[in-house]
């Protein structure tokens, strides 16, 4: 419509010519989102709802027969439960330790706190599949630096295989993952402790309020609104940990560590580290698209808890 | 100051210990194989810099080293261009249509994500883009990228519009306004978008390691390595010196612009 418009001035020329333009912007943006985020999503469905070895082109619809199989997989919920754990374990750590971090980090005293800061915060930049490999040396029952420590302070007679024990794998590669991440929910209690305002400490402490006065009825106060947050953000963190689990241990020893992601990567692209042998990745899909939807419930009724509590509390207040 | 003084002696030997992996493995990538598992000593009497030689050539990972430049510099110029253009028009325009893209984009939150590996494997097989580098690249650069078109759309719209009418009357079009009125101020913006991205396409896994499946000459430096653990499990300075090659530019990067990587972080929880 805009090329029929006879240009009069520079001012009608912008009013017609601007809404072209501003589609023309849209398009590499839409272009991007559309096929790497919406044609995926929507894909991932349909797939789950066939019977694929992806090499061959032969496709079979099977309606939720995959849904239906998956219902009685003890592989699959033992992967889900270990998810669990990863969230049920690994949220409190991470949020309560960062938390505590945070707080001693953002003392206006402590000279040195942004030093700290920047090494509590490394380890969130590195890649993790590269973390993943150098840790299996950390943790190396032969002359590893980890065992050496614990047997030179007599805390182990012998050196432990951490990551070849199925009962200590899971822990040392949730123990990693926190480690790892830790810094990322320390910057979020960070940025959401700059809001509290000085002059309420500087007040508080005129009235003779101790550190731990200040603390309960002055920081945790301000910082719980923000907690929903971080804590659904972590929770939603911790199911994903599939690059670091892959290179740590690829699931094992004995599918001891085989958390969600790292079942769904083995069902689709490793088949024979899941004793099955042929690749499924209609199956693998129907996995995905189960345990995406039970992330986003997750997420959705701890965000709902966590605001019911504080709301109750506020209301234990008043 | 006392107290700050104490916590101070507790928190550095908490922080050494925190990054010591890192320190182990700058040291055990400059000693010989037998050296590394033998004592907790950092330091050698002789500086093995021929592990970086061998994991350079012989592991190949000078050749993924070249990949993950490749992948990172183009996934990041395609997704900062994308996303400034449109968060410009978002921030600075209205027109028809403006609140669907908005939903739709709003929509890409609260969808399950389904396991898209799989639909994105099989697209750029589609788009003949699998034994090509580019494949990669536009994966790792694709997405709905929420949070920054927000942050550049947040930031344009609170520009005054004077310095747009001026332009106009100098003569300047569309694309001139925007390419050298409106982006050039948009710097803090800028900065963020290309320290997410860049982490992003840097130390992604999944991706590339799906998409190089059969196309080893394709893999990014994760990969590679990850490769290299499972055929060299006795080489463990050459490990170590791949592994530190891959992880350095990444760490260097993060010392020289922490601030930067630190407030993007913290801006990714507010959006």
């Amino acid at each position: 419509m805009s090329v029929t418009q006879p240009r009069r001035s520079s001012r009608d020329w912008s009013r017609f010519a601007t809404p072209a333009w501003c589609y023309a912007f849209m398009l590499p943006a839409l272009v991007l989102a559309a096929l790497f985020t919406f044609y995926p999503m929507v894909m991932s469905w349909v797939y789950s709802t066939v019977d694929w070895n992806g090499f061959s082109s032969d496709i079979e619809f099977v309606g939720l027969a995959n849904y239906r199989e998956l219902m009685s997989d003890g592989l699959f919920w033992d992967a889900f439960g270990r998810s669990l754990i990863f969230v049920l374990v690994g949220t409190p750590l991470r949020v309560i330790g960062a938390l505590l971090v945070a707080i001693v980090l953002n003392q206006q005293a402590l000279k040195l706190s942004p030093a700290f800061r920047t090494m509590f915060f490394m380890p969130v930049v590195t890649t993790a599949a590269i973390v993943g490999i150098v840790m299996t040396f950390i943790f190396g029952p032969y002359g590893g630096p980890l065992n050496e420590v614990l047997v030179s302070l007599d805390v182990v007679d012998a050196p432990v295989d951490f990551l070849g024990d199925s009962d200590t794998a899971i822990w040392a590669v949730l123990l990693t993952h926190t480690w790892k991440n830790f810094g990322i929910t320390m910057i979020y209690w960070l940025a959401a402790l700059q809001t509290v305002p000085q002059s309420y400490y500087e007040a508080a402490k005129v009235d003779g309020a101790g550190a731990f006065a200040l603390l309960r009825h002055i920081t945790l106060p301000v910082l719980l609104p923000f907690a929903v947050v971080i804590i659904v953000l972590t929770a939603n963190e911790n199911l994903h940990a599939f690059a670091l689990v892959q290179a740590m241990t690829a699931g094992g020893p004995f599918f001891s560590t085989q958390v969600i992601e790292v079942y769904i990567y083995q069902t689709a692209f490793a088949a024979d580290a899941t004793g099955g042998g042929v690749p499924r990745l209609g199956y693998a899909s129907a996995a995905g698209c189960f345990f995406g939807t039970a992330a986003l419930v997750l997420a959705l009724i701890q965000g709902i808890a966590v605001r019911q509590t504080s709301r109750m509390r506020k209301q234990l207040k008043a | 100051m006392v107290r700050a003084t104490i916590l101070s002696v507790v928190l550095v030997p908490i922080c050494l210990v925190w990054i010591y992996p890192f320190i182990w493995m700058v040291s055990a990538s400059l000693k010989t194989n037998a050296e590394v598992f033998s004592g907790l000593g950092l330091f050698t009497d002789v500086v093995r810099l021929d592990n970086y030689v061998r994991a350079w050539n012989e592991a190949n990972v000078g050749r993924y080293f070249f990949n993950s430049v490749f992948v990172t510099v183009f996934s990041v110029l395609i997704a900062v261009t994308a996303t400034s253009m449109i968060g410009y028009v978002l921030g600075r325009y209205r027109f028809r249509g403006k609140k669907v893209i908005i939903g739709i984009f709003a929509a890409a939150i609260f969808l399950p994500e389904g396991y898209t590996i799989i639909p994105v494997f099989d697209l750029i097989s589609k788009l003949g883009l699998t034994g090509s580098l580019w494949g990669v690249t536009l994966a790792e650069a694709g997405g709905a990228h929420v949070v920054i078109i927000l942050l550049f759309a947040g930031f344009f719209a609170q520009l005054p519009g004077e310095l747009e009418e001026a332009a106009r009357i100098d003569g300047a079009g569309f694309l001139r306004i925007f390419a050298s009125v409106y982006l050039p101020l948009a710097k803090p913006v800028i900065a963020t978008a290309v320290i997410l991205q860049f982490m992003h396409s840097w130390n992604d896994f999944l991706l590339p390691l799906v998409l190089t499946l059969s196309q080893p000459d394709l893999r990014t430096l994760a990969v590679g390595i990850y490769a290299f653990k499972g055929e060299h499990l006795t080489d463990w300075s050459g490990m170590a010196a791949a592994s530190t090659i891959a992880l350095l530019p990444i760490i260097l990067l993060f010392f020289f612009l922490q601030r930067y990587f630190v407030e993007s972080v913290a801006g990714a929880m507010k959006g």
